[in-house]
């Protein structure tokens, strides 16, 4: 690893003009940026660290029936209150990520802005509708994902907050790559009152993509059987020696049609 | 360098350490601390488990930088007072929940982790508390009878093997 200097400012404000130096990065909870650093994939002049800033930790509910969840928050954390808000479906996505040590230590603002083709909560962000809540603006989730890695995010851009509608209905299935346990495919279904998201992960060569189809016919009839003429095309799945493109496409139906029957 | 100090083991500690120095580095070669594992140094294995602000942490995935004014408690920290084996390292003893032991130090934490917030954990929810330990040795099924007998369960239905 390239040494670097680091910074654990204790507000936004701090975090941001530290962020002004030239390569100077984010750090939320490394579980990604660490590893990362050590292939020598990045070399940043600065890390400044997120995890002294209380203003952008924790959970809680808006009046418009979002769940607010701070930048800085660790998936153990989310897995809690979604469950103690009413959002199970998300305490299932977080409660499954990695393992309860990287639990503790990675956060959903460093998840959000890595945008791993397989990361799992941006289909969570895409199914809801999410907002990311930038120190500087808010973000809707269809203009947030960028493709591979890439995001809406500038330069010291901190997310600072992400606001997601509680589904009536929810849940998140993922097929996980055995050595990794990353998802090979995952996909969130979301049912609000007048709409149903369906968000698929670790599928697709531009990213994470809301399958339109299967929402407009889940949208109509609420069942796994509603969906199980709907297939995904095989082009542009991403293919890898841990699964073909025609097998992620195949899979897109099967974890779409079990997180339905999940989330009745 | 810069300076950091935390609380190791219920002892303040202070050390110089690089913006790079990692929670596990300064651990093992500024404190001499070296029952903390280095296995993968990729965060898949857990043997260097410690723990910080009392959560189950990877060292090796962790700056140093980030744990000042942290509680940081490692393998060498969870004795009894005087010494001898806690409840969970006897159960490993007990249970022959080790071969080489290279894992072993990770194991314990992770175990004394789990049993904080669940003091009667199912066979299942061991295993999967423990999806972030790799041990190369034992086949698991000992490490599991040994947590589920520290945690006062009967273990004599659990297979042997
Ligand atoms: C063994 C293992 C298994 C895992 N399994 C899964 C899995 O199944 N599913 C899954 O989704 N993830 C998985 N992860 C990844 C994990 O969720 C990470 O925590 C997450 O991807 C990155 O979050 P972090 O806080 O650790 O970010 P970091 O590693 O600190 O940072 C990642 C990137 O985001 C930037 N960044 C961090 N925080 C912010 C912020 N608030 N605003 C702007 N930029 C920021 C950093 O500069 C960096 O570029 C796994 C990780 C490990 C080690
Ligand atoms: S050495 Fe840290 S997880 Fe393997
Ligand atoms: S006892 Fe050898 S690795 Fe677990």
């Amino acid at each position: 690893m390239y040494n670097f200097d680091f910074e654990r400012p204790k507000s936004v404000a701090d975090a941001v003009k530290a962020l002004q130096t030239e390569e100077a990065q984010p750090l939320g909870g490394g579980q990604t940026l660490i590893p990362t650093l050590k292939q020598r994939l990045a070399m940043p002049s600065k890390l400044v660290s997120l995890a002294g800033i209380d203003e952008i930790k924790g959970v809680c509910k808006d009046d418009q029936n979002r769940l607010c969840i701070g930048g800085g928050t660790v998936h153990r954390v989310i897995a809690e209150k979604a469950m103690s808000e009413g959002f199970p479906g998300l305490t299932g996505l977080a409660s499954k990520i990695g393992d309860p040590a990287v639990r503790n230590r990675g956060t959903i603002g460093g998840s959000l802005a890595n945008n791993d083709p397989s990361a799992c909560y941006p289909a969570a962000a895409m199914a809801t509708g999410a907002t990311i809540v930038t120190d500087r603006r808010e973000i809707a989730a269809d203009d947030y994902f960028k493709g591979l890695f890439e995001t809406a995010l500038e330069e010291g851009e901190i997310i600072t907050e992400v606001k997601m509608p509680i589904p009536e209905a929810s849940a998140y299935m993922k097929f996980e790559q055995p050595a990794s346990r990353f998802p090979l495919v995952g996909v969130f279904v979301a049912r609000f009152s007048d709409r149903v998201g369906v968000g698929v992960t670790g599928a697709s060569e531009s990213g994470v993509f809301r399958w339109t189809e299967a929402e407009r016919a889940l949208g109509s009839d609420f069942s796994a059987d509603a969906v199980k003429g709907l297939s995904v095309p095989a082009d542009g799945m991403i293919s890898d020696l841990h699964g073909t493109a025609e097998y992620r496409a195949h899979l897109v139906g099967v974890m779409t049609r079990r997180a339905v029957a999940a989330a009745q | 360098m810069a300076s950091v100090t935390m609380n190791v083991n219920g002892k303040p500690v202070t050390g110089e350490i690089e913006g790079r120095t990692l929670l596990v580095e300064f651990l093992r070669n500024g404190l001499s601390l070296t029952g903390t594992h280095v296995g993968c140094d990729t965060s898949q294995c857990g043997a260097c488990l410690v723990h910080v602000d009392g959560e189950a942490v990877k060292a090796c995935t962790m700056f140093a930088a980030e744990a000042e004014g942290a509680e940081v408690t490692t393998i060498e920290g969870v004795s009894n007072p005087d010494g001898s084996l806690n409840t969970i390292q006897q159960a490993f003893q007990d249970y022959h929940g080790l071969q080489c032991g290279f894992c072993t130090p990770g194991m314990v934490m992770s175990a004394a982790a789990l049993l904080k917030d669940n003091p009667s954990p199912s066979e299942q929810e061991i295993r999967e508390y423990l999806q972030g330990n790799i041990c190369r040795c034992t086949g698991y099924h000992n490490i599991v009878k040994a947590i589920m007998a520290a945690s006062g369960q009967d273990v004599s239905r659990i297979a042997a093997e």
